[in-house]
């Protein structure tokens, strides 16, 4: 176990050691190789990467140079990544195969390999990490060490002032202080529902027990969004501290988090980091020794979108089948193995520490006059800067689509963004300038959520969309109450006849019927929001419904029962890549005389549109 | 032989490595019965699905009725009751691949080996299921087989890939 004065022991010795990569002024002869080891960097082998540039440096008998495995730099789609630091050069989709190089030249010479930095959307080549437009208007609290440091490593996290907010909590503050702090700060719930947490914190204090939990929320349900599992393969410790910092206020003892077991990187990395934590006394009994005592537990899930809603978590935790309890008893009553808990989500948690350090109106002076601070999204879909991006709230979706986004790839239109996932709603192009806080989004019919940002563009069919949501929402309710099992079920057998062009007069009054019920009468969360993704897409694309019943046409040409792909024979030059390109072998022609498709066996699965160099194929 | 090594031999006089795997698991829980999950993820570790005769030694060793694990492992998308093959195609219709065309993707695996989501080839070398979001949306639309990620895929480059392992 670790006293104070050690810690800062600790901090002083590693702060020295890693501060060149923060200090763009440092002269000294020490160079770190950062290599991104998130989810996505790691599926494009950046692992190797990291061998290549070990072996190398014991090749060379090099003690300057480190090789540090990082949490995610949010830039995924350029992934792999490679930073230097202190000279911060930033080296995208790098392969194993281009280590050498890098190493002679860059390492051993100083000499930038150009091939290799990464550009810039406009094609731009740049140098540096903070000269790309994806990083301008981002402002970095929850990911500040993501990317930066060694998550396995307890020393760095502490030399950037880790479990200084702990420590200024249990030397200085009371209970209600901190509290005060959190409610001060403005901070709300970054789980999908928004709830004040001060609040939340406050309530759990008030429930009377010898035994209290305090748990996170790490299930991440949403498909295809990776924020909290990049919190955690980035920067554990900064949730296991505010979780114990949480277990202080309300009085608990021990916490639990709940993530999924599809999250192997995750779930080490916090393993590894709750090891760290209880070897240096940080959790356990008397942490730093005060007579507070805390330990956190990892509970798995195992991919159950209905596990990310509260009561039906506990239920797993717990080892059962997770369907939601009625509420009340609300868990700040009656939660874990029936004690008061609290639970928040793991983006909640991270903002705690810097709450606690820098103050409740440092925080509050960020964001809106409802919504404080910033929010993690994931940005997906057609854009092309794929990647975790952090915004001050009261930014508007236009500036994260095309300032940090970078626009839509392949020349195509902006046509809408999801938000909250299967819960939530689409914005279309008319509210692009609307700012992204809590009130405005739930005005315009989409929500916050819990940071899942999925772009389309105009080949997107939003009917389909909707059926695609409802397809998941169908697969994922836990089937307890009727209206949601059922209702839901029927909903998407409208949709799926819908994209068939068997659509029928009717349809969308029975499916905006069906909503309704659906919403009023299901137990659970799930069920009151599946409905979502029909009403919002209806709301502003209702001409794509009606013209897929009346005319039995899909106008983004996506469905494949209503499109055929053709050739424009005016366009085509008859260079054949189409019919090199085809799957199925349905294109034939001669070489400089227009192509054709064979329609009986096209699968209209549209690589040729792609592939034509002169735009001569279309959906039609 | 200790007291997991004799709950582990199996008919045939040897040790049941797979057995004993899960046995240490059960064992590190200390008859904890809310760690259900946790020894299930175990389970489906350690033999890819969770058999009966698995099934049968959690509920004994952890006094849980047998009905009751059955209907955990059946709640949860995760848990298997049938055997994988020996790759296993993942194709990702999480959101964000499925805007990029990961259907597609997924139409041409299904296409190519005669199965269905869900299903395996009657050789038993390829099974085929749909993922949501495996974490690498920078590279959708996303294809796995077993641990190995393919990224940026397109209906065409389907076969190719699916030839390395025939
Ligand atoms: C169907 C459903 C799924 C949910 N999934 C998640 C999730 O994956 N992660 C999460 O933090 N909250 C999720 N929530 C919200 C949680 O129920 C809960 O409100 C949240 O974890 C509270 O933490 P917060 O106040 O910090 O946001 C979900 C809710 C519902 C109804
Ligand atoms: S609303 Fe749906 S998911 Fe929620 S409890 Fe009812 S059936 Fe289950
Ligand atoms: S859409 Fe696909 S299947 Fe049809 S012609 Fe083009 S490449 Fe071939
Ligand atoms: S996973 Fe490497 S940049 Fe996101
Ligand atoms: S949605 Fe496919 S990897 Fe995330």
């Amino acid at each position: 176990m670790k006293s104070i004065e050690e810690l800062n022991e600790i901090r002083e010795k590693t702060l020295s050691e890693i501060s060149l990569r923060k200090d763009r002024n440092y002269t000294g002869r020490e160079k770190h190789i950062l290599v991104c080891g998130g989810t996505g960097c790691t599926s494009s082998h950046s692992k190797d990467i990291i061998e290549k540039f070990n072996e190398l440096i014991k090749e060379h008998n090099l003690d300057n140079v480190r090789v540090i495995r990082t949490g995610c730099f949010g830039l995924c789609a350029r992934g792999p990544i490679i930073v230097i630091r202190p000279e911060d050069t930033f080296y995208a989709m790098s392969h194993v195969d281009d280590v050498e190089e890098i190493f002679e030249k860059h390492i051993m010479n100083g000499e930038i390999v150009e091939r290799l930095l990464c550009k810039d959307v406009d094609g731009s080549v740049v140098k540096s990490l903070d000269e790309l437009n994806f990083y301008k208007k981002q402002h970095r609290i929850v990911l500040k060490n993501c990317g930066l440091i060694d998550p396995e490593n307890i020393d760095e996290y502490l030399a950037f002032d880790g479990y200084k907010a702990l420590e200024k909590v249990l030397t200085s503050m009371t209970a209600e202080e901190v509290i005060k702090e959190v409610s001060d700060s403005g901070l709300r719930g970054r789980g999908g529902a928004g709830f004040p947490t001060g609040k939340k914190w406050q309530f759990a204090k008030d429930s009377q027990d010898e035994q209290k939990y305090v748990a996170c929320n790490a299930d991440e349900g949403d498909p295809g969004a990776f924020m909290d599992r990049s919190v955690l393969e980035g920067d554990p410790h900064s949730v296991i501290e505010a979780m114990a910092i949480a277990a202080f206020a309300i009085g608990a003892n021990k916490g639990y988090v709940y993530v999924r077991a599809e999250y192997p990187i995750a779930v080490h990395r916090l393993q590894v980091a709750i090891d760290q934590a209880r070897e240096y006394g940080l959790l356990g009994k008397n942490i730093m020794g005060t007579n507070f005592e805390f330990d956190v537990e990892i509970r798995l899930g195992a991919g159950a979108f209905v596990c990310g809603e509260e009561t039906a978590l506990m239920e797993s935790v717990e080892g059962r089948r997770g369907e939601p309890r009625t509420r009340p008893p609300f868990p700040a009553v009656k939660g874990l193995f029936g004690k008061p808990t609290l639970l928040n989500n793991v983006e909640t948690y991270a903002n705690i520490t810097q709450i606690i350090l820098n103050g409740a109106s440092w925080y509050s002076s960020i964001g809106t006059e409802k919504s404080k601070g910033t929010k993690v999204f994931a940005l997906g879909g057609n854009i092309n800067n794929v990647g975790l991006v952090e915004v001050p709230m009261g930014i508007t979706l236009r500036e994260i689509v095309y300032d940090i986004g970078g626009g839509i790839p392949n020349g195509r239109k902006f046509k809408a963004a999801q938000t909250g996932g299967p819960s939530g709603g689409c914005i279309p192009e008319e509210y692009l300038d609307t700012p992204i806080d809590y009130e405005s989004l739930s005005a315009i019919g989409s929500m916050m959520g819990s940071g899942g940002l999925i772009i389309m563009d105009d080949s997107t069919c939003m009917v389909n969309l909707a059926r695609f949501f409802l397809d998941f929402t169908v697969d994922e309710s836990c089937g307890k109450c009727p209206p949601c099992r059922i209702g839901t079920k029927r909903m998407l057998e409208i949709l799926e006849r819908l994209v068939n062009g068997k659509g029928r007069e009717g349809d969308i009054e029975k499916l905006e019927k069906l909503a309704m019920n659906i919403k009023r009468s299901s137990l659970c969360g799930l069920g009151q929001t599946a409905p979502n993704p029909v009403l919002s897409t209806l709301k502003y694309f209702r001409n794509e419904y009606e013209a897929h019943i009346k005319e039995k046409k899909c106008p983004a040409g996506e469905c494949k029962a209503m499109t055929k792909v053709m050739i424009d024979k005016e366009k085509c030059k008859g260079c054949s890549l189409c019919s090199k390109n085809c799957p199925v072998q349905a294109i034939h022609g001669e070489l400089k005389s227009p192509f054709e498709i064979d329609q009986s066996k096209c699968i209209k699965c549209g690589v040729c549109i792609a592939k034509c160099p002169f735009k001569a194929i279309s959906r039609v | 032989m200790n007291e997991i090594e004799k709950k582990s031999v199996c008919t045939c006089g040897e040790i049941d490595d797979n057995k004993k795997k899960l046995l240490e698991v059960i064992v590190s829980v200390n008859g904890d019965k809310s760690q259900l999950m946790k020894v299930l993820n175990a389970a489906q570790e350690i033999y890819g699905y969770i058999p009966t005769s698995a099934q049968k030694t959690i509920s004994e060793e952890l006094d849980i009725p047998m009905a009751e694990i059955y209907g955990v492992i059946t709640f949860y998308t995760r848990f298997s009751l049938e055997p994988k093959g020996k790759y296993n195609i993942g194709v990702c219709l999480g959101t964000a691949c499925y805007v990029k065309g990961s259907q597609m993707v997924l139409d041409k695996v299904k296409e190519i080996l005669g199965i269905d989501v869900g299903g395996i080839t009657p050789d038993g070398k390829f099974s085929l299921v749909s993922t949501r979001c495996v974490g690498a949306c920078g590279l959708a639309p996303v294809m796995t087989v077993n641990d190995e990620v393919y990224g940026n895929m397109d209906p065409s480059k389907v076969k190719d890939i699916l030839d390395k392992y025939v």
